[in-house]
């Protein structure tokens, strides 16, 4: 296993160059743009809930008007059997 | 009180967010570049590349939940890299400007980042033997281009390998650079190819296997 290793370690020096310098204003830029997404996601979130909580009040009140679990059972649903 | 809380939060994120680029930035910003194949002078598309995946990085970064945050750039870095591996086709001078993305990408995350090979080929969504061969193949190819700059003197920025040239004159896809399996560059070197014939062949048998298995599910009722 030293063959491969001695190779990589080779490849790995040269992957070690010099380091470009960091931009000072990168992590404001970056900082930015992430604060800029966490609200996005915020704002998506709000509507999602608002969508929800609209829908469970359109079924409250649906369910208050038209009372679906009162509906009559239905009894006379087969003709009345007669004569044999 | 909420409003408050919230302010105080966004401070504390943005202090640590602040310090952990401080000192990772620098290394996360060399790996980028490998990754681009830009030369050290001009960064730009690294740059780029590299705030898009610290924004994520802080977007994220009160959920993070005991998480590296290092760790977890690098992780949106290689993707987002990977999702836009074709723009980074066209060699820029740098270090690793010989080589394919997807050669770049396992280098950079098995060589330079030391990430372990199963990582990384959940990472990518490719089999180990792949990853092991692509790795290879890279290793190979950046050997002999270093052997081939020190006997005859050229720099390394100053040669292309050939077939890299003709691919992308004769407007092959980019969409197929980062997953193609038949690339059939002529590398100088004994390991490349036949590694390469092994990872294809070890997609084969497993596609086979699949295969078989499905059909004797289906014969089983």
């Amino acid at each position: 296993m030293s063959f491969p290793d001695r190779k990589e370690t080779e490849v790995r020096r040269m992957l070690e160059g010099p380091h470009p310098a960091l931009p000072p204003d990168l992590a404001g830029r970056a900082a930015e743009r992430g604060r800029r997404m966490l609200h996005r996601h915020q704002v998506v979130r709000t509507i999602g809930w608002l969508l929800l909580l609209a829908a469970v009040v359109a079924f409250g009140v649906w369910a208050a008007i038209v009372e679906p679990w009162a509906a009559p059972p239905p009894t006379d649903t087969t003709p009345p059997l007669e004569g044999w | 009180m909420v409003r408050e809380r919230r302010a105080a939060r966004d401070g504390r994120r943005a202090r640590e967010f602040e310090a952990f680029v401080a000192g990772a930035g620098g290394r996360l910003l060399h790996a980028a570049t490998l990754l681009t194949g830009e030369p050290t002078g001009d960064t730009e598309a690294a740059e780029r590349l590299l705030t898009a995946a610290l924004a994520r990085t802080y977007a994220r970064w009160d959920r993070l939940r005991g998480e590296d945050p290092y760790d977890h750039t690098r992780r949106t870095l290689a993707a987002l890299f990977a999702h836009r591996g074709h723009r980074y086709r066209r060699p820029r001078g740098g270090t690793l400007a010989r080589l394919t993305p997807q050669e770049r990408l396992v280098l950079v995350l098995r060589l330079y980042e030391g990430v372990a090979e199963e990582q990384t080929a959940a990472a990518l969504g490719l089999p180990v033997e792949r990853v092991r061969a692509i790795c290879t193949r890279a290793v190979t190819a950046m050997r002999s281009a270093a052997a081939r700059r020190d006997t005859t003197g050229t720099p390394l920025s100053a040669g292309t390998r050939p077939s890299a040239g003709t691919s992308s004159s004769t407007g092959t896809p980019p969409s197929t650079g980062t997953t193609d399996t038949t690339d059939s560059r002529a590398t100088p070197g004994a390991t490349g190819p036949g590694a390469e014939a092994d990872a294809g062949a070890g997609v084969k048998a497993g596609a086979d296997g699949g295969a078989g298995a499905e059909a004797g599910a289906g014969a089983a009722p």
